[in-house]
Order: structure tokens, then C-alpha cells, then sequence
């Protein structure tokens, strides 16, 4: 069986191994996880048709030296790849050739996610590669110094650009809808929070994100610790907001004003920090019907991602070993 | 029994509210109702947290929504009991002494009692385990008698091992990662509430009752 052994060289403090996440086990304390950003995720994943694992890419990048064998990879998200110091953005697919030195930089957003054509090889954890960070339970925290294999390496895939992702929301408005714990707010929270500005803030990690904006001091902070949910707004004491994404706190004691319907949650958790942010409320009616056609934009997307991946033609081989010739992303 | 108040959280979810005043009447609703939907689940159902006052209903929005998860969840005969069914009393060794309980000594000056008294109120009580948050295996156990009730530390500490049995409040927790906490160690025990190599990985169910056992330091080795 072959291999691609990538030698670590150096990576921020928060990149790990993801696949799909780890549903069904809230109840005893354990989130889901899973890709902060699902959509690039998933068209990281799709794009190379073989492992349903990803390294998920988180400011600080990471620089990896590819040994023994040339594997074609899929950088989606925020990440943008530099090989052998050949410049070939985000959004692509390209072959690293055997001892090249590639570095994957996070850039206009937080969260990136390069896949590889083959199989990733990690440990799993209640039936899942997902890394669960603080705990560092799952596929793992990859750190400078590591060695990731991939299993059955392929790199017979043509550079590609990805097609973009539909209906990222406009102009910075999200969806949510109110509750469950609005009770804890006087009368003017909610108006406040659909008629303020607000702004992406640097604070982030695998379990929220801060928005900054006028604080929605709460009533009361005497909350009986209750479940909470991905997408969540939670307010603290002080009026401040997080929204809770991937590894956040199954339960907990500050009261969560609204919670960002499942299309938006990802692009919220994915803005550039300093990024203006709106809410806007809609029904529970009307969050179940723009999450299943987002659902079926998103399926949509992915099946023509799957179907613009094929073969590389052998004459046409993009060579990225003496920077001649690069995939169509080149100079972006 | 009441009905819970139900209201959506998000696109996939119904938060199942009991009200926001803890008692053991309240937590009883929470694990009926959960039983209850468990033993027969809306279609579309991913999955149910428990917690102190509220049920947290989770399903598939491409498959139901809030309004059948409802229905379905109030047309539930739920009977809380007191005990709910199955749940199970597990027996946990701690040692009191010396490295293993490092706030022990503080927290019984704070309290103006002897450590033994402290100890011997934490072992006289029976606990329940009310729910788990934080992080994976943080469960959660109330019944800490209202006597040796002790405020968080003003900031947290790190450096407590895997096992560190620590209270704040009416709550003991038991750790299951090396976290920095504010609440106080007054004991460390050889089980593991998570095991995460093993098939079933949490050592307790949302519901289940705790009694503590003292053992010595050579229990820890």
C-alpha cells in the first residue's frame, strides 16, 4: 500500500482533524464538532472524492513538507496554498509534488480546509475523526513537529478552480430566530439587536465567536444552566454576545437571546474579523424553509463540484516541481 | 403534571421548558419527558440533552420541524418520578488526604469548620447527576448539603489532575480533562467518568444517583 507521509513544520495553535462531525452525544457533554465552516468543508472533501476527513486550517497556517509521494489536494475556506513557493489561492485543486514545501495560509476569513485524494489516516473517536479541540479527543490537534499519513495517495487529479458557493448571505445580515431564553431580556434587547450594527471580532475559537456591538444586558443571570445550541447568540453579563459554533458548551448558564439559522451560522463564524454584522429575526416556519433550500442549493453545489473533478490528462500535467506551469488558480 | 413550554432554538431544535426554579419535582419532569421521547421518538429526532429545567429537543430540519416535533412531544404521556426508572446508584472512591485535595484545608477555613467535618458532610449526602456541559464526561451532580455550600474562588486555578472531585455551591463535579477551575478540590478519585477508549465511554446517565466512598492515597496509585 502506498503513502504520503506530510512532515509538519509548523502550525498555528488551532488546527485539527475534522470529518463531518459527531452528532448524538450532547447528553453527555460532548458537541458535535466537526468544521467550523461546513460548506468549505464539505467542497474540500468532495473535490478530492476520497477520505471524509480534512485538516481544518486556523490563523497561524501551517507548512507541511510532502515526502514520498505526490498526493493532489483541495484548499477551500479562508486558505490559500503556496508550493514550492508557487502562488495557487484558495478555491482550487493541485497536485504537491514528492518533497515539495507547501504552506497554507489563512486569508479574508478564519477557518480553511485543505483535503487530500486519498486517506487520511487519524484516530477516531465515538465513530468520528472530528477533533473535540480542548479535549483533544477525535482525529487530533495537528502541531509542528507531526507526521499525518495519507493512505493510497492519488495525484492524478487535474487542477481545478471550484465553482463559488451559492447564497452566502448578503451584505452581512444574518438570520435568527428569538429565544429560547429572550425572557431574560427587558423589552428593547430584541429591537436592539435587529436594528444595531454590529462587528466580527478577532475573539474566536473552535467553541465561539465575540460580536461586539451595544451590549444586550440581560435582567436577570440567575439561569438554571440549560442546554445550549450551535448558532446560539449567548449574552453575558455584561450584555456581550457569542455565538456558539462547533465545539461549543453543550449546557450552560448565560441566556442565549436568538439563535442564527443553520444556512448562516458557518459564514457568520467564517467573516473577516472587523466585519459589519446585522440580525434580522424570522419565524420558526421561516427558518425550516430557507434551511432546506439552502440544503438543496448546498446539494446542488457540491454534485458539480464532484463532477468537475476527473482525470488529469498525462500530457497536459501541471508541473508545480519547477513552477512552470500551475492550475488555473495562478496569480490570484 | 405540567406542560412544558416549548419554543424553537434555531432551525433544529425545541427547548422543552420546565420553568427557570430548580427542584428535584422540576429535574423529575425533565427525565419523564426525556424517557418519554426516547421510547418513542418523533420521526426526524437527532437527539435530547437534559438539563436542570429544560429539555433540548434536536432534529433534522429537512425532515420535520417544529411544529410536528411539538405536537408529538405534548401528546407524550410523561409520569416523572422522583426515581425515575433505571437509574442507577454508582459508588465513587475518593481520597480526602494530603496531594489529593488541595483546596481541602482552605475550604474548610472558609466554611470556619474542621476538614473532617467537611468530609464528612460530602460523604454523608447522596448526589444526583443533573446533567453534563462543559466538556465531554462533565457531569454535573447536585445534592452538596447546603451546609458546606462554598462560592467560587475568585479566579481559576490550573494544574488539577484528570479525577479532581470539586465543589461550588450545591454542585460537585468530578474532572475529566486538566481544565483550570475556580470551584474547590477537596478530593481525587481512581474512576474515570470518561473513559474515552472504552465502548461506552460515560460512566453516568443524566438521572443516575452518586455516594461517595473514602479510600487512602494508595487508592490513586
Amino acid at each position: 500500500m502506498s503513502r504520503t507521509l506530510l512532515r509538519i513544520v509548523d502550525a498555528g495553535p488551532m488546527i485539527t482533524v475534522q470529518d463531518a462531525g459527531r452528532p448524538g452525544w450532547r447528553r453527555f457533554g460532548v458537541p458535535p464538532s466537526g468544521p467550523v465552516d461546513r460548506r468549505a468543508f464539505a467542497a474540500a472533501v468532495g473535490a478530492c472524492g476520497g477520505s471524509a476527513s480534512a485538516i481544518e486550517l486556523a490563523p497561524g497556517g501551517m507548512t507541511f513538507i510532502c515526502q514520498e509521494n505526490p498526493v493532489a489536494m483541495a484548499v477551500t475556506g479562508a486558505a490559500r496554498a503556496v508550493v514550492n513557493g508557487v502562488d495557487v489561492a484558495g478555491w482550487t485543486i493541485v497536485t504537491v509534488p514528492a518533497g515539495a514545501t507547501c504552506s497554507l495560509r489563512i486569508d479574508e476569513g478564519c477557518w480553511g480546509y485543505v483535503s487530500f485524494a486519498g486517506q487520511l489516516v487519524a484516530p477516531s473517536w465515538l465513530g468520528s475523526r472530528s477533533t473535540h479541540l480542548i479535549a483533544g479527543l477525535g482525529g487530533g490537534k495537528v502541531s509542528a513537529g507531526d507526521t499525518v499519513e495519507i493512505a493510497d495517495p492519488r495525484e492524478n487529479l487535474a487542477s481545478v478552480t471550484l465553482p463559488p458557493a451559492p447564497d452566502r448571505p448578503p451584505a452581512g445580515l444574518f438570520r435568527a430566530v428569538i429565544g429560547p431564553q429572550q425572557a431574560y431580556f427587558g423589552q428593547n434587547a430584541v429591537p436592539l439587536l435587529t436594528s444595531a450594527s454590529f462587528v466580527a471580532t478577532s475573539r474566536f475559537d473552535r467553541m465561539g465567536r465575540g460580536i461586539d456591538g451595544p451590549p444586550l444586558r440581560p435582567l436577570r443571570i440567575d439561569m438554571p444552566s440549560g442546554p445550549a445550541v450551535r448558532g446560539a447568540l449567548q449574552v453575558d453579563g455584561e450584555g456581550r454576545i457569542s455565538l456558539l459554533t462547533a465545539d461549543h458548551q453543550t449546557t450552560g448558564g448565560y441566556p442565549r437571546i436568538a439563535v442564527v439559522i443553520e444556512p448562516d451560522i458557518d459564514a457568520l463564524a467564517q467573516l473577516p474579523s472587523g466585519a459589519q454584522v446585522r440580525f434580522q429575526m424570522i419565524s420558526a416556519a421561516e427558518a425550516i424553509a430557507e434551511t432546506r433550500a439552502a440544503a438543496e442549493r448546498e446539494r446542488i453545489w457540491l454534485a458539480k463540484i464532484a463532477a468537475g473533478v476527473r482525470e488529469r490528462q498525462p500530457l497536459m500535467m501541471a508541473n508545480l516541481a519547477d513552477g512552470t506551469a500551475v492550475g488555473p488558480g495562478t496569480g490570484r | 403534571m405540567s406542560s412544558p413550554v416549548l419554543r424553537p432554538a434555531g432551525a433544529a431544535a425545541v427547548m422543552a421548558d420546565f420553568g427557570d426554579v430548580f427542584d428535584d419535582d422540576v429535574y423529575a419532569q425533565v427525565v419523564a419527558l426525556d424517557q418519554a421521547i426516547q421510547a418513542a421518538p418523533p420521526a426526524g429526532l437527532c437527539e435530547t440533552v437534559p438539563a436542570y429545567t429544560s429539555l433540548l429537543i434536536v432534529f433534522n430540519p429537512i425532515l420535520t420541524d417544529h411544529e410536528t416535533v411539538s405536537r408529538h412531544v405534548l401528546r407524550l404521556p410523561a409520569t416523572p418520578k422522583r426515581r425515575a426508572a433505571g437509574s442507577k446508584l454508582h459508588e465513587v472512591p475518593v481520597c480526602y488526604d494530603g496531594d489529593a485535595a488541595p483546596d481541602l484545608a482552605a475550604a474548610a477555613l472558609q466554611l470556619k469548620i474542621a476538614p473532617d467535618t467537611l468530609v464528612k458532610a460530602h460523604l454523608e449526602a447522596e448526589y444526583r447527576v443533573y446533567m453534563y456541559g462543559f466538556a465531554p464526561g462533565y457531569a454535573y451532580l447536585g445534592g452538596v448539603p447546603e451546609r458546606v455550600h462554598l462560592p467560587r474562588k475568585a479566579a481559576a486555578v490550573r494544574g488539577y489532575p484528570v479525577g479532581s472531585v470539586m465543589v461550588a455551591g450545591a454542585q460537585c463535579l468530578i474532572t475529566t480533562l486538566p481544565m483550570p477551575t475556580g470551584w474547590w478540590v477537596i478530593g481525587r478519585t481512581p474512576l474515570r467518568v470518561l473513559d474515552p477508549t472504552a465502548d461506552r465511554p460515560f460512566l453516568f446517565d443524566p438521572g443516575d444517583r452518586v455516594r461517595f466512598t473514602r479510600v487512602g492515597a494508595e487508592a490513586l496509585a
